[in-house]
């Protein structure tokens, strides 16, 4: 998040795109709530009238993955009306010609075709943008789970630096993330083209900052591999032994059938985790891991915040903390690692090699921790990013932008759109809220949510089994009829092993972010 | 801060347009007893608890709810005001159950407090009855109503605080009732399990299902720490006894999540005690069934294997996801191992979802 959810509750006017809030972000929710409570302004876009519709001004149900589209022809008409931020265009953006260029080949009579919106509404939502300043665009895994999901989040910040809504207290561009540490795991560099702190493996001067620190003569220097394709090398052998720590690859991946193959290819496969699952059935070494209250440790929250997570109660059997295993096993490989605390690897590793945490220590996260950046331990943090303007490499570059429809669409063999999401009961693939007693009584099934209108059309009941079927495979799973879901779609979860989406979904993918596409495919319903 | 002066117990403070009294007492540790008040949320001025004495004015104020004013003169413990407490107390307390030998609230009672601390024993009025009992069919949440005082303040915590609009006063007088919907069980309503109003309870009207006889305020620790599901990262306390969490409530006033919590974060802990943890390393049998190993044979193994498989194929024949609910320190642990000691980019994380 550029900026941070203290500013929530203060923000007066918010365009919310692709997020279940209050009931994937809780919290979050409640702030926008109070919010609205207070005056502010709410306009929604989700193909699913969910709970947050009963606070918008305008709740606008586009058809899944025309997000483009819309927000293309929102700028038309800010372009078009002269209703956008001039002076911000002018000295802090870059390239505003080509993108004027571009959305001109998105009047709202042409949008209003792919996402089913009306043009009048789409002029309309663009005036109210443009009437309160600052406004804070929101957005969750509605935005990013499209095969052009990086394109939806460039689009998303196009349309924030025209309204000149960046670099200001209750505004900016505002990704709540899905999990708990996902911030985290990406600024401490568990991924394939970075090191802790975004330094680039490609970069020589990066790796020999790396290699003097780790005491190491020589790093990789080409970037890694992302899960999709490490996946697909398992089958092609080009990958042999694949480690997974805490996944359940087995459930969370698109298309299940496929990701089972490609795991049973695995020649050695090592799973740590806290439970055995379905990902555990396919390995040949299972890890005991301490779990999150046996551990010392810190998360970063969506807006940047490191916080401290706090032991309580000692790991049960044999379980061990996730570096100490990782450390031992460095140590059977010839390395003696000098950390041998968490506070140690933060302290004396990772603050001191990522620019953006060097001044955040353990003593000074006693309460409620630091926003990151924060670069020397007499900074107080960072709520909001990019103030007055001042983007990481200088100005902000508008991106040029077409819509691209999803890589499945509906058809006459399979006519509805599955998209898939969280339910406030449970978590992932329930390996902990499926044990925690009340959660799980509160919701102990999947159910697929379809429309009144689908569900007359095929004498479909509430409650009723029916069987939803994709060209990957098929479940059975309770029919939930609901006004929240729109006629042509079909919206689940993840949740259970039973009736899991995942079965349906499809396994491609956004080529910069190999993102899979879980928000759309081409499914169908029938009664059994 | 404006120069206009309010004179609290002879002293004089400055305030800005449109504080309450409470609030500029609160703010100059001056200690007013409230009840109903719920910071976040309109006052309502509905338990009379805080009731002040200022100077001409007829009747005796509500702090919580009361602006003050250039040249108001208060006074929060006169014998007045003092007597008018005693009376609301009594009053409370011979309404419903006040039992606090066997109440499972006792020691974390406003009321108990209140009841201490201007020497009231519940003694002085006919005992009635209450009409309502214990509702407990749902897997989280004891309403017990013989024990609710009407202070509102779950309601104010469900429909201001977070807006989930399932409570609200039901009846009226003397059959007065919180209720979810129209009067029906929590589970049956739009309630969403948030909890938020049994941390706003000043009594032990409204409690955890899980932990409402299991530990006293007393005992145990409370451990700070981050709630593990979503990107949100609420501040939270782990209410610890024997080695088991058994409760968790939200840190008041910590950031982010200024003293909210929702469903997960409260009630999805039980996870962390379940039988089915896995205890001991394991590894694959040739019959296909896992055997329980050492450390040091399981992870002899896995340098063994990744050492011949580097060998053979190179390190980039090794790829690892790590994980997006864990710690930091286990992340970074996790790359440096990849990059550092196998010799690999090839790790990633669902980073995209
Ligand atoms: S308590 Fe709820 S909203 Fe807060 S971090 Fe946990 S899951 Fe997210
Ligand atoms: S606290 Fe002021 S009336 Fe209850």
């Amino acid at each position: 998040m550029t900026n941070s959810f203290s500013e929530f509750a203060k923000s007066k006017m918010f365009l919310v795109i692709g997020s279940n809030m209050t009931e994937a972000h809780p919290v979050a929710a409640t702030f926008v709530k109070n919010a609205v409570l207070n005056g502010a302004r709410l306009i929604m876009v989700d193909p699913r009238r969910h709970k947050l519709a009963d606070f918008a001004e305008l709740h606008l149900p586009i058809k899944v993955g025309s997000d483009i589209a819309l927000l293309n022809s929102l700028m038309n008409v800010l372009i078009e009306e002269d209703l956008y931020d001039r002076k911000f265009v002018a000295t802090c953006t870059m390239n505003f010609e080509a993108l004027k260029n571009k959305v001109a080949e998105y009047p709202p009579e042409r949008a209003a075709g792919i996402c089913g919106i009306p043009a009048e509404t789409i002029r309309d939502t663009a005036r109210r943008l443009a009437s309160v300043k600052p406004a804070m665009l929101i957005y969750t895994l509605g935005i990013t789970e499209h095969t052009c999901g990086v394109n939806n989040v460039m689009s998303t910040a196009n349309l924030q630096m025209l309204l000149g809504n960046m670099g200001m207290e209750c505004g900016g561009v505002n990704p709540l993330r899905g999990q708990n540490n996902v911030q985290g795991a990406c600024d401490m560099g568990a991924l394939p083209n970075v090191y802790c702190g975004y330094q680039k493996v490609i970069d020589q001067k990066a790796r020999e900052k790396f290699q003097k620190a780790w005491n190491v003569p020589k790093l990789p220097d080409r970037n890694g591999l992302m899960i999709p394709q490490m996946m697909e090398g398992l089958v092609s052998k080009k990958v042999k032994a694949f480690y997974i720590f805490g996944e359940n690859l087995a459930n969370t991946e698109p298309d299940i059938h496929k990701v089972e193959h490609e795991l049973k290819s695995a020649e050695f496969l090592v799973v740590q985790d806290i439970f055995q699952n379905e990902t555990t059935r396919f390995a040949h070494v299972v890890l005991p891991a301490a779990a999150w209250s046996e551990n010392d440790g810190t998360f970063v929250n969506s807006e940047r915040r490191v916080n401290r997570v706090r032991a309580a109660c000692p790991p049960p059997g044999e379980a061990m903390p996730n570096w100490w295993i990782f450390t031992e096993i460095a140590r059977r490989m010839g390395q003696d690692w000098p950390s041998k605390s968490a506070r140690e690897l933060w302290d004396n590793e990772i603050s001191v090699l990522s620019p953006n945490l060097a001044g955040i220590k353990y003593r000074r996260l006693e309460n409620d921790g630091l926003q990151w950046p924060c670069p020397n331990e007499d900074h107080p943090g960072t709520c909001f990013l990019h103030k007055d303007g001042q983007f990481t490499c200088g100005l902000g570059v508008f991106s040029p932008i077409d819509w691209t429809p999803p890589a499945e669409v509906p058809d006459e063999e399979y006519p509805l759109v599955l998209s898939t999401g969280r339910r406030l009961y449970h978590y992932h693939t329930r390996t902990q809220t499926g044990r925690c007693e009340g959660l799980n009584d509160m919701l102990p099934e999947e159910t697929a949510d379809i429309s009144y209108a689908d569900a007359r059309a095929r004498g479909i009941s509430q409650g009723e089994m029916i069987r939803v079927k994709s060209r990957r495979g098929e479940i059975r799973v309770k029919a939930r009829v609901t006004p929240e879901v729109p006629p042509g779609m079909v919206w689940m979860a993840f949740h259970f092993r039973e009736g899991n989406a995942n079965f349906l979904t499809n396994a491609v993918f956004d080529p910069v972010s190999l993102t899979a596409e879980y928000k759309a495919c081409a499914v169908r319903v029938e009664k059994i | 801060m404006s120069n206009k002066i309010i004179t609290i117990n002879g002293n004089e403070y400055a305030f800005t347009e449109g504080e309450t009294i409470l609030a500029v007492a609160r703010r100059n540790g001056i200690d007013i007893p409230t009840l109903c008040h719920l910071s976040g949320a309109t006052p309502t001025g509905a338990c009379r608890v805080c009731m002040v004495e200022v100077e001409k004015a007829r009747t005796l104020m509500a702090a919580c709810a009361l602006p003050a004013s250039d040249g108001m003169v208060v006074k929060t413990e006169s014998p007045k005001v003092v007597k008018s407490r005693r009376m609301t107390v009594e009053l409370l307390l011979a309404s419903g159950e006040h039992d606090c030998v066997v109440c499972p609230g006792a020691g974390e009672c406003r009321l108990q407090e209140l009841a201490m601390r201007y020497g009231v024993a519940g003694k002085k009025f006919p005992k009635t009855k209450s009409r309502y009992g214990l509702e407990d069919v749902n897997p989280m949440i004891v309403r017990d109503f013989s024990r609710c005082i009407l202070c509102g303040r779950c309601v104010q915590a469900c429909n201001e605080i977070q807006v989930n609009r399932a409570i609200s006063f039901g009846y009226r007088g003397k059959k007065s009732k919180i209720v979810a919907g129209e009067d029906m069980a929590l589970k049956d309503s739009e309630c969403v399990f948030c909890g938020q109003c049994i941390e706003a309870c000043p009594t032990a009207a409204l409690m955890e299902k899980g932990a409402r006889v299991k530990i006293r305020p007393w005992e145990g620790k409370k451990v700070r720490t981050t709630c593990p599901y979503c990107g949100v990262g609420c501040q939270m306390w782990l209410h610890v006894k024997d080695d088991k969490i058994v409760k968790v409530t939200a840190v008041k006033d910590g950031s982010p999540n200024k003293g909210r919590l929702c469903v997960k974060g409260r009630f999805g802990f039980g996870f962390i005690h379940s039988p089915e943890r896995l205890k001991t390393p394991l590894i694959r049998k040739d019959d296909g069934g896992f055997r329980e190993a050492s450390w040091d044979e399981a992870l002899d193994l896995v340098a063994s294997k990744f050492r011949e498989i580097i060998a053979k194929d190179g390190p980039d024949a090794i790829a690892g996801v790590s994980c997006a609910r864990s710690i930091n320190e286990d992340s970074y642990a996790m790359q440096k191992l990849f990059r550092a000691v196998l010799g690999t980019n090839n790790i990633d994380h669902c980073a995209r979802t």
